[in-house]
């Protein structure tokens, strides 16, 4: 589906934030901002809800630690009971490396395909950048021109906010 | 948002002790005393309960008979408890240097509003540097805290010989020894003095001279303190135990202190933030403080797993003797305590400070940080009582103690945090505290 973007290109973070927040207060729905690198604050300024990743992650974990529990207890208690060290087959201290390690083992793997998932990141995937400079040292605003949105308008306050250009531009991979 | 605000307006702010904030801590003290009152009364008068586990305790004893030498249970215990808070409260204490100087070190900026506090907590590092001393002398009286201090213990011949004692007689010797604990006490109160004074002469004249100063000065100290806390960790503890050993027992005992001590600048943190000061102090404060409250309940379980461990796998008699008496030895009357250890210091933490919400509230940081003090001080308790008191521990004394110290270290704290504004007004990284953000 091809969409249509006002860019508003920025050159410093600091404007930018400023201008995130006051564009937002207008009732202007951002679409995305593209920056060279991670800003302090821009998550809370662009209004985006806290990642439930972590509540995943918990459970994962307990996943492999159940799994590990398991694994130790079925194999060296039940299944082929050996005496080692003459402890008993089912010596939890001796247990607690191996869950800890396979808890981390799911916690992370778990996390990191689901975010791979939920961001649609996969192999062969073509990233569309809107504005190459994003790349580089500008900052760029993305502002879907949907019905009710006005290309004056929005250029407007984009450049009231300190914007150094205002681009229009059509993206189909959106 | 108020991410970008500029806090222009950062001004001196000073603490007031209130006169009703100094009687609060008069009545712990005086708490304290009647606790410690009671117990005494209690260790004299009703003692003879004890001998039911008599027989119990043969099976875990280690050296000897383990006959009472020295004095009356009552003094025995009152001179263990005194040398296990004050152990305590020492390391606390100096913990807000070490982590001063680690923050110094590491450029960190988010830390500069609660500089004054890690500051502050040194306060108790001299005269519990001191007390220690004479608490160490207190004990040499009757012999009542190392063993190792006998007469004619290391001398062939003598009837109190312990070969494996006499062994050790090159670092364990009292002369020796005392220089050791000078040393560790002098190094440690000398770079409070020093990190407190630079910091206090930067709120006067302002500029970068004294930032770079403290960056050098921290660096020089956190390599001593790596060998000093070490080091103390094996007189003052481990050799209660003079025939047992650990090479991780540095380390336990520093995770212990270290974790302790965080709780503490925590607690004082948000004690301050109630009483209406560090009005620039946020949520995002209080979450990385919390951060590393949880990452180092974790670390302290890591190295406590890691000799429990070992030990229990390899089950040699001499160090399994350490775990035997803790964990079912004299009558079993520690292995309640030893489980609590783990899931007031570990399972309670980990799970209730898991989230990001937990760590920026401060109802729940208050009472995190209040268990894992509890925690740590009990964990101190279990290493000490069973080898020193063994079936003769109690716990009003050793509350009562407690609570003395805890009064005293207060008073002396809170003093500290009014000499000087609790907000370091001239620190280089200001504006990068006044906006951290996670």
């Amino acid at each position: 589906m091809t969409k249509r973007f006002a860019l508003g290109i920025f050159d410093d973070e600091d404007v930018l934030l400023h201008a995130v927040e006051n564009v937002r207060e207008a009732g202007v729905k951002i679409y995305e901002v593209f920056t060279p690198f991670p800003i302090h604050g821009m998550d809370d300024a662009l209004g985006i809800e806290r990642s439930r990743l972590p509540i995943a992650a918990f459970f994962y974990g307990l996943t492999g630690l159940c799994f590990a529990l398991w694994l130790q207890i079925y194999t060296l208690g039940f299944d082929w009971p050996m005496i080692i060290g003459g402890k008993p087959h089912i010596a939890l201290p001796a247990f607690i490396p191996v869950s800890f390690e396979l808890t981390v083992f799911f916690c992370c793997h778990g996390m990191v395909i689901t975010f791979y998932a939920i961001s649609k990141l996969y192999p062969r995937w073509k990233t569309p950048v809107l504005d190459v400079r994003s790349t580089d040292d500008k900052f760029v605003v993305a502002i879907e021109l949907k019905e009710g949105v006005d290309l004056g308008n929005v250029t407007q306050l984009l450049r009231a906010n300190g914007a150094s250009e205002v681009n229009e531009k059509e993206m189909s991979k959106f | 948002m108020a991410t970008l605000t500029h806090h222009d307006g950062v001004t001196a702010e000073y603490l007031e002790v209130s006169p009703s904030a100094r009687k609060k801590f008069i009545w712990i003290i005086v708490a304290g005393v009647l606790v410690l009152a009671a117990g005494l009364l209690l260790a004299v008068f009703g003692g003879g309960h004890h001998e039911g586990a008599e027989a119990a305790h043969g099976a875990a004893a280690a050296h000897g008979a383990a006959e009472h030498h020295g004095s009356p249970i009552w003094l025995k215990r009152l001179i263990m408890s005194l040398w296990h808070s004050n152990v305590f409260f020492l390391g606390v204490s100096v913990v807000g240097t070490v982590f001063l100087a680690i923050q110094s070190v590491a450029y960190a900026g988010w830390s500069v509003l609660v500089r004054r506090i890690m500051e502050a907590l040194g306060a108790w590092v001299l005269p519990g540097g001191i007390l220690l001393l004479v608490i160490f002398g207190l004990g040499l009286i009757n012999h009542d805290i190392f063993h190792w201090t006998m007469p004619g213990i290391m001398t062939e011949g003598n009837a109190n010989y312990d070969e494996i004692i006499a062994g050790k007689s090159g670092f364990l010797n009292i002369p020796f020894y005392l220089i050791r604990t000078v040393l560790y006490v002098a190094i440690w109160a000398f770079f409070t003095y020093k990190l407190r004074q630079l910091s206090l002469e930067e709120d006067l004249n302002g500029g970068t001279e004294y930032f770079h100063r403290t960056i050098n000065v921290s660096a020089l100290f956190l390599v001593l303190f790596a060998v000093t806390s070490s080091m103390a960790a094996w007189d003052w503890i481990m050799s209660v135990d003079v025939h047992w050993f650990s090479t991780m027992f540095g380390w336990y005992v520093f995770a212990s202190w270290w974790v302790s001590g965080i709780a503490a600048i925590t607690l004082t943190t948000i004690l301050l933030k109630q009483a209406g000061y560090l009005r620039w102090v946020q949520a995002s404060h209080l979450h990385d403080l919390g951060k590393f409250m949880f990452g180092f309940s974790i670390f302290w379980t890591y190295v406590w797993f890691s000799q429990f461990m070992l030990i229990w796998y390899a089950n040699l008699p001499e160090e399994a003797i350490y775990f035997n008496q803790r964990l079912g030895g004299f009558n079993g009357q520690y292995t309640w305590l030893f489980f609590f250890n783990l899931v007031i210091n570990f399972v309670f933490p980990f799970l209730v400070l898991m989230t990001r919400d937990a760590k920026r509230q401060m109802i729940m940081m208050k009472i995190v940080s209040i268990a894992i003090l509890i925690g740590h001080w009990s964990d101190f308790y279990l290493m000490l009582m069973p080898s020193t008191l063994q079936e003769n521990n109690g716990y009003l004394i050793e509350i009562g103690v407690a609570l003395v110290f805890l009064g005293l270290f207060l008073i002396l704290m809170t003093k500290r945090l009014s000499q000087a504004s609790l907000v370091p007004v001239n620190h280089p990284f200001m504006d990068e505290s006044l906006h951290h953000t996670t």
